[in-house]
């Protein structure tokens, strides 16, 4: 039989990796309240489940936005032919209006410099293939996300080199780290086009801070190349210090209408902010008008339902709604977040402090067998079949220190929430037990509380206009 | 849909593919729109504007669809009091909604009249027929790898297939001496030009019911296709997004029927590409399907099927509205009978203008051949005439060279999205023209 390309039959869709393995394990015997309390808690998706209620409601306060009908006519018609790329007009109007919001509106955006895209997944690697050939690279910094291996690598043969960063001042990006990644792309001959990040960050559940933000834009000035800053947690800061968007930084560098304006671009979504992942909103925006007008044509591979368009765009125009569900999505995330790091330290677990997101970032180096990345796996292994919780192992987000897990909050219950913190509690007591009573590992104890102390109370290492990260 | 012709300059560094052109966009195809964009011709505000004619849409059967709607507000509302919404939203999984896929998977067979099975475990959903083709094609070929694509096609195969993917599109040449049908020296002949070019065929790409002829392929060159397919070890996909538009279901034989009545065999290299946009006149909720007959295809489109997934909202409502066999049974039915009544109306009036068009069974536009209307039988002449019929007839039709179409002087007219008044202008309007037109020669 015929062949398929190379895209076919490579390993770069990713999906051989453990983040995957742990979904696969999931679904094999998932837990459920009722039906099966001893399975799995999957605690390895980053989905937000927390304020489905105000959408409900507002469906019910709104029935026309869901049955195609505006003013109570009906729109059908109009909307089962429009397959415009340039996408609905009213939409794109909520959603810059929304990511204003999101924002304080400290910056606005230009509803012509929007691209709508079939999820996040869609925008960056359009906006791949717009900024980068076949062999040029990007440059990410670790942890990341593991979907950004397929999403950026797979179909644009472009390649990902990572930025490392460490413990040392809590992941953070520095000058060094840029420097060295760059060294490392010289060593294997690929030119950098740009850098890319993700603030908030995901797996780290922290916003960038201004310095991090104002070194990107140096290095990207002084380099001449892009900066995707993927924000789609942006809606999900429930602490101080708040979020910064990449484009409050411009604005206050005074650099609109300069070169390096045009090479910073945004990609925003709905599926984490609002959790409707199922729904395909993702969105580029752009301050340079080709890689719009490029993003735009190539959005016809993947442009979203103008049904869902129609629905949302009558939401986000619901200011009041628009703005109680910012505030009321940030309280609840902020007490589930408080609820998982109090069950993490009963459990002697701490983890790095942080603000954002739908996940902690859990530091597990004390119950390594060694600092190995395989220890990590087993330790893994471990919480994934023993324990039944399916967590992401630091691995699988190129981190460059064993022992790191993305744990996530969002996605279950109070009670499921607690329930995991219980099993994961009577696991680590279980291990101390056996180190305790093994002398040679009396040392690890000692420095299981002193990292505690470490990490849990430990103050940054930059300093912050805004106060405590 | 406005459009905006860059010119390619030194950039702030995008890619070769953002600054090329092979989207496309600068051909006559979408000139034309530009035109009608600018000037749209509307009953009663605008009687003397430019009637859209290029675009393939479906407006015949709305209100079967709305009357559903009306019927079934479920469908679009998750239930009374949205209990289904929360499970919909969290929906993002790249094998797509089950209900969804059996019921797409029923559909599908009910257009070919229960001749051809459906597993819905090959189905893979995309945003849209224009993703599923691309998505394909970075599956079965690799940059600078060729597809064989019989001439006339649709104009945006050049994007489709090629942009992001870097392959080519290598012609199989159709001619009017045989209605433009496929022949095996016709095969041959491409197979051997991208060889000559050093250029590896990965596979054959058909569109059946063709766009732009409006005719079904027939069994006998079905077979021809898929023994050519085997013989040269390629792949064949057949595109069958107007299948639903047959006027009559028994004159629409399948690639699905073929393989089902060799057993499957050699199917492995067989890919279907499905959508509604036309059947059912919904371009905006972007419903496309892959279906395959190769395992591996199945795995990896599902997976890269995740730049691409349709939206669960839509999804949720054609799962209900598609798994309505008694809705489904008379929507099939009755769009088939507009259809051809709509063709009839525009060949008769054609016809009575003294313009021929070649003898269609499907879709939603008719193959016009005005190659006696041309001062010179060149695409330079078509285009001349297109331009005529675009600024002084005021119709937007698309000429046959933006299909690739290696003989001058046929054009694609559009019959399905507008109304019957609106068609009878413009058949009037036509009429008027060949009218001025003789009297100037005598």
């Amino acid at each position: 039989m015929g062949l398929l390309s190379g895209k076919a039959t490579c390993n770069t869709h990713g999906q051989d990796s453990s983040y995957f393995l742990g979904w696969q394990e999931y679904e094999k015997n998932p837990y459920d309240e009722v039906q099966n309390p001893t399975g799995i808690i999957q605690m390895g998706l980053a989905e937000n489940q927390l304020s489905f209620d105000l959408l409900e409601s507002w469906l019910a306060r709104n029935p026309d936005a869901a049955g195609f009908k505006r003013d109570g006519q009906s729109i059908f018609r109009e909307l089962a032919l429009f397959q415009d790329y340039h996408g609905l007009p009213a939409f794109k109007k909520a959603l810059v209006e929304f990511m204003s919001e999101i924002r304080g509106n400290k910056v606005t955006f230009d509803t012509s410099k929007i691209v709508l895209t079939a999820g996040a997944t869609s925008a960056n690697e359009t906006l791949m293939f717009c900024l980068a050939e076949p062999g040029e690279a990007f440059l990410l910094p670790t942890p990341y996300y593991p979907g950004f291996d397929r999403d950026l690598k797979w179909r644009t043969g472009v390649e990902i080199v990572p930025i490392q960063c460490t413990s040392l001042n809590g992941f953070q990006i520095t000058e060094t780290a840029i420097e060295e990644a760059y060294q490392l792309a010289q060593k294997r001959h690929l030119k950098v086009k740009g850098v890319l990040v993700t603030n908030p960050s995901n797996p780290l559940g922290t916003t960038m801070s201004r310095n991090e933000l104002n070194l990107l834009v140096n290095i990207i000035t002084e380099k001449n190349i892009h900066l995707i800053s993927d924000e789609i947690y942006s809606g999900t800061v429930f602490s101080s210090p708040g979020f910064v968007s990449i484009m409050e930084i411009l604005k206050d560098r005074n650099c609109e209408n300069t070169q390096v304006w045009n090479r910073v671009h945004i990609v925003y979504s709905l599926s984490k902010d609002l959790g409707l992942p199922g729904f395909r909103v993702g969105a580029i925006y752009s301050n340079d008008d080709m890689v719009v007008a490029a993003a735009t044509k190539m959005s016809s591979f993947g442009l979203v339902s103008s049904q869902t368009q129609y629905l949302l765009s009558a939401l986000l125009s619901d200011k009041k709604f628009t703005q109680n569900y910012i505030s009321e999505n940030k309280k609840r995330l902020k007490q589930r977040h408080r609820k998982l790091v109090s069950g993490l330290e009963k459990a002697g677990i701490s983890c790095l402090k942080s603000n954002a997101g739908l996940f902690c970032w859990v530091d597990m180096r004390h119950l390594l067998r060694s600092n190995t990345f395989e220890a990590e796996m087993e330790l893994w292994k471990k919480i994934v079949y023993d324990v039944k919780l399916n967590i992401s192992p630091g691995s699988s987000c190129h981190c460059t220190e064993p022992g790191w897990f993305r744990v996530c909050f969002a996605n279950m219950s109070e009670d499921t929430l607690k329930l995991s913190m219980q099993r994961l509690k009577a696991f680590v007591d279980s291990i101390t037990t056996t180190l305790h009573n093994q002398s040679n590992h009396q040392s690890i104890k000692n420095s299981r509380r002193r990292s505690l102390t470490k990490w849990v109370f430990r103050l940054s290492f930059d300093d912050r206009v805004t106060g405590e990260r | 849909m406005a459009i905006e012709i860059e010119q390619p300059s030194v950039s702030v560094g995008l890619s070769k593919v953002a600054v090329s052109e092979t989207h496309g966009e600068d051909s006559p195809y979408f000139a034309g729109w530009k035109a009608y964009d600018e000037n749209p011709y509307e009953e009663s505000t605008n009687p003397s504007g430019v009637i859209q004619m290029g675009l393939a849409e479906n407006q015949v059967s709305f209100d079967l669809l709305e009357e559903y709607l009306e019927q079934q507000p479920e469908a679009s509302t998750w239930g009374k009091g949205a209990p289904g919404f929360r499970e919909n939203a969290l929906f993002q999984d790249y094998h797509g909604l089950k209900s969804f896929r059996q019921a797409m998977a029923s559909f599908m067979e009910q257009i070919r009249g229960g001749r051809a099975k459906f597993d819905l475990n090959r189905i893979v959903v995309t945003a849209g027929a224009t993703a599923a083709n691309e998505l394909l094609t970075f599956i079965l070929a690799d940059p600078g790898d060729a597809l064989l694509v019989p001439t006339p096609y649709y104009p945006g195969f050049d994007r489709d297939l090629r942009w992001r993917t870097g392959i080519k599109i290598v012609p199989i040449h159709c001619d009017s001496s045989n209605n433009f049908q496929i022949t095996p020296q016709a095969l041959e002949a491409a197979y051997k030009e991208a060889e000559s070019k050093d250029v590896r065929v990965r596979g054959v790409l058909i569109t059946n019911p063709s766009n732009p002829l409006g005719a079904t392929i027939q069994r006998s060159v079905l077979e021809e296709l898929l023994d050519f397919a085997t013989r040269k070890n390629i792949h064949l996909v057949s595109d069958e997004i107007y299948s639903g538009s047959a006027f009559s279901s028994s004159e629409f034989v399948s690639i699905a029927e073929i393989l089902e009545a060799r057993q499957y065999k050699d199917s492995e290299r067989v890919h279907i590409v499905y959508s509604l946009s036309k059947d059912l006149g919904l371009p905006g909720f972007r419903v496309g399907t892959i279906y395959s007959y190769n395992d591996k295809v199945v795995t990896t489109a599902r997976r890269m099927s995740s730049f691409t997934l349709i939206s669960s909202q839509t999804q949720y409502l054609l799962a209900s509205m598609l798994s309505n066999k008694k809705f489904t049974e008379n929507y099939i039915k009755t769009n088939r009978e507009r259809l051809q009544k709509r063709y009839q109306m525009i060949i008769e009036g054609l016809r009575s203008a003294g313009i021929e068009c070649l003898k269609g069974n499907a879709g939603l536009f008719c193959w016009m051949n005005l190659s006696p209307l041309l001062e010179e039988q060149t695409r330079e002449g078509e285009l001349a005439l297109w331009d005529s019929m675009l600024h002084e007839v005021k119709l937007n039709i698309s000429p046959g060279s933006s299909c690739h179409c290696s003989e001058p002087g046929w054009f694609r007219v559009c019959f399905a999205n507008m109304s019957e008044q609106t068609l009878e202008v413009a058949l009037k309007r036509i009429h008027n023209f060949m009218q001025k037109r003789e009297r100037r020669r005598n």
